[in-house]
């Protein structure tokens, strides 16, 4: 509304000027976009659905530790709740909900190089997104159409996905504080 | 031809003179050259060397521009009261007063070139070969009626005194119609500067309406402030003739100004203290300080102070028809109208910036020197016209003294303006 | 009267002189400019033979200068596009690499410095205040407790100020809504700098340095090639990268994903789905810029 009130002002605004001065030469393009033309969109139509084969990045392993069965092939599983005596690095910082939540809640106890869904269902580790989408549904929701998350590639074409792992840890999602980059200098102190 | 030797005529007036007023050419000449290597610095090095940034990214340049389109205008405008009251010398007062406005508005664009970063590219903005940004561009309406102005006004005064070198009654119908339309020129040329800063709803220090009023009242209060000495310098040195009465009844009108000026002000002032938004922030930074910055401090309190006590010497009629207490408000009035748009007007407009943070800016050296050189051949500029106009006017120099061998003597005679 | 000959001779002689007079300042003091690049005309009335000329020009001179094989183009919007950009204030924790980004893909003098996004730290407590906000903020970590950020660049407004006030109109708003300057025609009054309510606009105060090693040699005429003393710049959303289909550095740079990018035009553009599905806002709103730069919030 307000849009067009300005608008509207603006021709006023030219044709008075127009009877003064004859010559105007405008180059405004702007009148050809406005925002009106966006127009209302279903998020739940098919266009985001047709994500469903998404190509994502590698899930960022530190090193030795995958396939896991190169290990737990040799061990016998034990299904209860207790504190680990290998995984230091993970039991170390393990923060994910943690009082109630333990490794198998996410990894297999048989399938060792599996993930395993809540219904029982298996999930290979580069569809690791599916897994935390059980919980944090609304996150692969947006995740899927790019706005929950980092993807590069291109804007109207091939993008690449970056798993959430790639960016949180999974046994301690919350991000850490990182350094800042320099601040710019004071336009004072440039002077000095 | 004609034209030629009247030129030339005018050429051999500023080039005869006392020692004093080789003196006076000498050391304006002086103060150019100094200021000038100022700007060859800047010309050589950017804008760098001036203290302008992106936060404040108008400064001093465009203070001493905007100070000057008022000047230009208001010297004109005193041919209204000229009129109104009936003045005697009224061809005088058109003559004096355009010759400083034609002056002026050679400074203002001298100030513009100096301020913008490619000078060399001034060309982009002539109508025909470059692009001018007519209608859209507040600028371009500026550009465009400071144009207008200076030849009109250059048309006029050298009408006037080609007419009075050749010795021929000048046409009124010619005269008249261009001097009444140079009044609302005038008021024109100030408005639109007024509204150049006014346009920016980003700033919302100048995003007020009662900007171009200001603007206006300021100017009724430092142009004639000139010219008020220039008439007494006048009456004294030549046989031009304004009564005492004439140059109080311009004081009064000062006073009016200033009376319309200092209300305007509280207006904005009531208005921005006692609603507090955060846009107080402006005129807190220009009147206290924020923080740790008060470095404008005080510029702006110089100025109120200046103008109040010159508003006092106006006012009280006593000090107002004492010369050396009128001459002493006038040149208050005009010091504190200078601070007002050079500094006081410009940048709180940008500090803080447009993302609330603060930059404190005070002119350069450089800055400094570059107004300098433009003042002082502005001032040079005013001499030679000045001493022209004084010389074909009230010396009746004219087209006989080219030709005969009196000429000479009579030249040598001329005495030193300003 | 009697000479009119005479008469004109003169003048023609005093129009060449000062003709040449300025044209010889124009070669002398004010640093390697050109007769050619003194006369050369406003970007949008070139013809594509003068164009391609001049870029050819351009190419040799950084090539030259800079010591690597340089590429200027002038690839046109497409048909169909306007860009938008969203930014998610409920992530962003004001690590600065979108800063550092920009400056490299962009170009930008590092001495003096430029930077096309200020990113402003506030306090949580106040909301978006620009009067508190602070540019210079800088702790070991990032975010800090009680604080969020505000990155800001170029808002490419639907209804711009600085193009309206542009006396020559050295800047201008491309179809796909890309906000430009022509740095050979800007005059450098820096007007616009003045009416930008957000900031965004840049000065080349000095001559701008750019170390030879750190120059990006893929640039755009109207982007990223390198700039002369004494005109205006501004963030273009990567024009260069954005009209080859690439994202803005600064999206790909950000670490938390908190800067989006797309077609306005395009329904299926993460753009579009965040104006349909989260609340953006925009910044100085009651300006009337209608910037298609949206904060929002992601969660």
């Amino acid at each position: 509304m307000k849009y067009y009130l300005k608008t509207k002002f603006k021709i006023e605004y030219l044709l008075f000027l127009s009877v003064c001065f004859l010559i105007i030469r405008c180059n405004d393009t702007s009148e050809a976009y406005k925002p009106g033309q966006i127009q209302k969109i279903n998020p739940e139509s098919e266009s985001y659905l047709k994500h469903e084969e998404i190509a994502v990045s590698p899930p960022p392993f530190s090193d030795g530790v995958f396939p896991c069965n190169d290990c737990h092939a040799f061990r016998k599983p034990n299904p209860v709740r207790r504190k680990l005596e290998w995984h230091e690095d993970i039991t170390d910082i393990f923060n994910h909900d943690s009082e109630n939540r333990w490794c198998l809640d996410c990894h297999d106890l048989i399938k060792r190089d599996s993930l395993r869904l809540a219904s029982g269902k298996l999930l290979d580790f580069k569809e690791s997104h599916k897994l935390c989408g059980q919980c944090h549904g609304d996150k692969l929701r947006d995740w899927k159409v790019g706005v929950h998350g980092r993807r590069t590639g291109e804007w109207n074409g091939k993008k690449e996905y970056y798993l959430c792992v790639s960016c949180h840890n999974p046994h301690s999602p919350k991000f850490k504080p990182i350094k800042p980059e320099a601040p710019p200098f004071r336009e004072d102190e440039e002077i000095k | 031809m004609n034209f030629f030797r009247f030129v030339n005529g005018s050429f051999k007036i500023i080039t005869k003179g006392s020692a004093s007023y080789y003196a006076w050419v000498t050391f304006l000449i002086l103060l150019t050259v100094w200021g000038g290597f100022g700007y060859a610095n800047q010309l050589a090095h950017g804008l760098i060397v001036t203290h302008m940034r992106d936060s404040v990214s108008w400064g001093f340049y465009i203070g001493n521009f905007t100070f000057l389109v008022g000047v230009a205008a208001a010297s004109v405008m005193l041919v209204i009261p000229a009129y109104v009251y009936h003045w005697k010398p009224i061809k005088e007062i058109v003559i004096f007063g355009e010759l400083l406005a034609i002056c002026a508005v050679i400074m203002c664009l001298c100030f513009i070139v100096v301020d913008i970063g490619n000078p060399l590219r001034f060309w982009h903005m002539l109508p025909g070969i470059g692009i001018l940004n007519f209608p859209s561009s507040l600028l371009s309406w500026d550009f465009f009626v400071l144009n207008s102005y200076f030849i009109l006004n250059l048309i006029i005064v050298v009408y006037l005194l080609y007419c009075h070198f050749y010795k021929k009654e000048y046409k009124v119908s010619f005269v008249m119609p261009l001097v009444l339309f140079s009044i609302p020129l005038a008021i024109g040329i100030h408005t639109v500067t007024a509204f150049l800063f006014n346009a920016l709803p980003g700033r919302p220090f100048w995003n007020s309406a009662l900007l171009a009023p200001r603007f206006l009242a300021s100017a009724f209060c430092s142009g004639p402030a000139i010219l008020l000495i220039l008439f007494q310098i006048l009456r004294k040195i030549t046989k031009f003739e304004i009564k005492d009465e004439a140059i109080w009844t311009i004081a009064e009108l000062m006073v009016y100004a200033m009376f319309i000026y200092l209300f305007f002000t509280v207006a904005e002032l009531f208005k921005e203290f006692y609603s507090g938004t955060e846009n107080i922030l402006y005129w807190k930074y220009l009147l206290f300080g924020i923080g740790e910055n008060h470095e404008i401090v005080i510029y702006s309190w110089s100025s109120i102070a200046m103008g109040s006590i010159a508003f006092l010497l106006f006012l009280i009629p006593g000090t107002r028809k004492n010369f050396l207490t009128l001459n002493i408000g006038a040149v208050l009035i005009y010091g504190s109208v200078y601070i007002e748009k050079g500094i006081a007007l410009i940048v709180p407009g940008f500090t803080p910036d447009t993302l609330g943070q603060i930059y404190v800016y005070t002119p350069s050296i450089t800055e400094a020197r570059t107004a300098v050189m433009i003042f002082s051949s502005g001032f040079l500029l005013f001499t030679f016209l000045s001493k022209i106009a004084i010389a074909i006017v009230f010396e009746d120099y004219c087209i006989d003294d080219l030709s005969s061998k009196k000429r000479k003597e009579k030249v040598d005679k001329v005495p030193v303006t300003v | 009267m009697k000479k009119p000959v005479n008469y004109s001779g003169r003048r023609k002689f005093l129009k060449n002189l000062s003709l040449f007079a300025v044209g010889s300042l124009a070669l002398s003091g004010c640093g390697p400019v050109t007769m050619k690049e003194f006369l050369q005309k406003n970007f949008r009335t070139l013809s594509k033979k003068e164009k391609d000329e001049i870029i050819k020009d351009l190419e040799k001179k950084y090539t030259a200068k800079y010591g690597k094989e340089f590429h200027v183009t002038d690839e046109p919007a497409a048909d169909g596009v306007e860009f938008g950009y969203a930014l998610d204030l409920s992530r962003c924790v004001g690590c600065r690499r979108c800063v550092y980004a920009c400056v490299k893909e962009n170009n930008q003098s590092r001495d003096p410095q430029i930077h096309y996004i200020q990113v402003l730290q506030m306090e949580k407590e106040k909301g978006i205040d620009f009067a508190h906000s602070d540019v210079h903020y800088n702790p070991e970590l990032v975010p800090e407790e009680g604080y969020f950020y505000v990155p800001v660049q170029c808002q490419q407004c639907r209804n711009p100020q600085c193009t309206e006030v542009c006396p020559v109109k050295a800047t201008w708003q491309e179809p796909d809504g890309i906000v430009v300057v022509d740095y050979n025609w800007c005059i450098g009054c820096r007007y616009c700098m003045a009416a930008c309510p957000y900031g965004a606009r840049h000065f080349n105060w000095g001559e701008p340095t750019i170390p030879a090693d750190e120059v990006n040699p893929e640039t755009h005429y109207l982007g990223n090639r390198p700039r002369m003393k004494g005109v205006v710049e501004k963030c273009t959303f990567c024009i260069k990268r954005v009209r080859n289909g690439k994202y803005p550095a600064c999206v790909e740079i950000c670490p938390v994903g908190a800067r989006k990018f797309g077609n306005l035009l395009d329904p299926e553009s993460e753009i579009r789905y965040i104006l349909a599905n989260k609340r953006v806002l925009v910044l100085k709103q009651e300006l009337n810029t209608q910037p298609r730069f949206y904060y929002f919030f992601g969660v």
